[in-house]
């Protein structure tokens, strides 16, 4: 049997996280069905834990001057009423698991899963958020395109709790996210897309293609979205073919249990038409 | 093991136990409250739900380790209130239990609804069910059940 903490604030809990190297758990929803065993036995974690939902200090959504603030403990049904977090990312989260589990989940645990199947995950790439890690004594701040490394793999250490989500001010006319599951509740994602546009007089601005569960990990080219900055609609239906071979050779997804490679690979490079189908209208 | 302390329907309980272990077990055999039910174990089907703070949970994936304070309601708590007695009542007249075993998990489902919006729609219903497997009814005879009871309940929630 492993040792189980129950901090009660954020100071307790990452003195033990650097103590004992427990492993954090919020809703619960990703570790207690990974290490479940037999009904009336205790969940056989390989690691010392610590149930850290009970912590104030890690729950609520905030503004810092433009940047929205959610703290790591927030229940996904907060994140997804909360007026201050946008709205692609409020309408990914609805479309995740069913209403139970989205009162227990948590955005922090969606990234530290780390699946590339990760619902949220795609949006939080496209909305650029950056995490928030804290130790006894610092705390640091990395883009979340930098913290997951791999399949299941984060920058997080050993010592370090993740606090909080931090996702800089959006000034996106347009936003386009499709989650393909085999049912709308409690499905895992095949795949998912999420598109983000801002133009202004007919030209873009800012573009933005976050796609999930077709690599190791969320797929996403600032180099690709830079180069379409300023263009307009005809420069864009010129290049359109190019652009869309560039992300095709970085689609290379998987046969597993949810979907085959094939399935993901068509249905994703729909999807890249369809949003670019909307780029085209958006600067008409 | 660990003393852990929190609210169970509305009276103070105390169990002593490892924080690792699952509400449900807990509910189950140290409390004898029955009515939550095993299904899945994963938190897909719904058969274990109680409320944790007046919101909607597994109790299958819930660790007393997280329950330490909160206020847990199950099926138990609420059924001879005005509120359960309308939902069960509302349940029975809809032809909406067959075997039963989903039952107290819709109940729970359809109470945490009703208090937040109480004349739902029916694809609010639908949505506030998605977490809720029944393999016997097809489901229509339980939306049934909860738009009766919407109707009926007006004023309770």
């Amino acid at each position: 049997m492993v040792k189980s903490f129950m901090p009660r604030t954020l100071t307790e809990a990452v003195r033990i996280r650097k103590e004992t190297g427990a492993v954090p758990i919020a809703g619960g929803t990703d570790l207690m069905v990974r290490y479940r065993s037999i009904a009336g036995t205790l969940p056989a974690f390989p690691w010392p834990v610590m149930f850290i939902s009970t912590i104030d200090e890690l729950k609520g959504v905030s503004l810092e001057q433009d940047t929205v603030v959610i703290k790591a403990g927030t229940e996904l049904s907060v994140v997804s009423e909360s007026p201050l977090i946008h709205q692609v990312l409020r309408d990914a989260v609805c479309q995740m698991a069913a209403p139970s589990l989205r009162n227990m989940g948590t955005l922090a645990g969606n990234i530290c899963n780390a699946s590339p199947a990760g619902d949220a995950v795609c949006v939080l790439y496209a909305l650029n958020a950056e995490v928030e890690l804290a130790t006894e004594k610092s705390m640091r701040r990395m883009p979340l395109s930098d913290f997951i490394t791999g399949p299941g793999v984060t920058e997080l250490r050993s010592n370090e709790l993740m606090t909080a989500i931090r996702i800089p001010e959006l000034k996106s006319a347009v936003s386009f996210y499709k989650k393909v599951g085999t049912r709308k509740a409690n499905a895992l994602s095949k795949l998912s897309c999420t598109g983000l546009l801002y133009t202004k007089h007919n030209k873009i601005v800012d573009m933005r293609l976050a796609l999930g569960a077709v690599a190791p990990v969320v797929v996403r080219s600032v180099e690709l979205e830079k180069s379409v900055y300023g263009m307009s609609r005809t420069e864009f239906s010129t290049y359109e073919n190019e652009l869309f071979q560039l992300y095709e050779k970085l689609i290379v997804p998987i046969d597993d249990q949810r979907s085959t490679a094939e399935y993901r690979k068509s249905t994703t490079c729909s999807l890249i038409k369809e949003f670019f189908r909307i780029v085209k209208e958006e600067l008409s | 093991m660990r003393d852990i302390s929190f609210t169970l329907n509305g009276g103070k309980v105390k169990v002593i136990t490892d924080p690792s272990s699952r509400l449900l077990d807990i509910l189950r055999e140290q409390l004898g409250l029955t009515a939550v039910k095993e299904g899945c174990g994963e938190g897909e089907c719904g058969a274990c739900s109680v409320l944790k703070n007046g919101k909607l949970v597994n109790s299958c994936l819930v660790p007393m380790g997280s329950v330490q304070d909160t206020e847990i309601s199950t099926l138990e708590g609420i059924r001879d209130t005005d509120e359960g007695k309308c939902i069960i009542d509302s349940f029975a007249e809809s032809g909406a239990v067959q075997c039963g075993f989903c039952t107290p998990g819709m109940v729970m489902a359809a109470a945490a609804l009703l208090r937040e919006i109480p004349k739902p729609d029916e694809m609010q219903i639908r949505k506030a069910l998605s977490g809720n497997l029944c393999r016997c009814t097809g489901y229509n005879m339980i939306i049934n059940g909860i738009q009766l009871a919407a109707k009926r309940g007006d004023g309770i929630w």
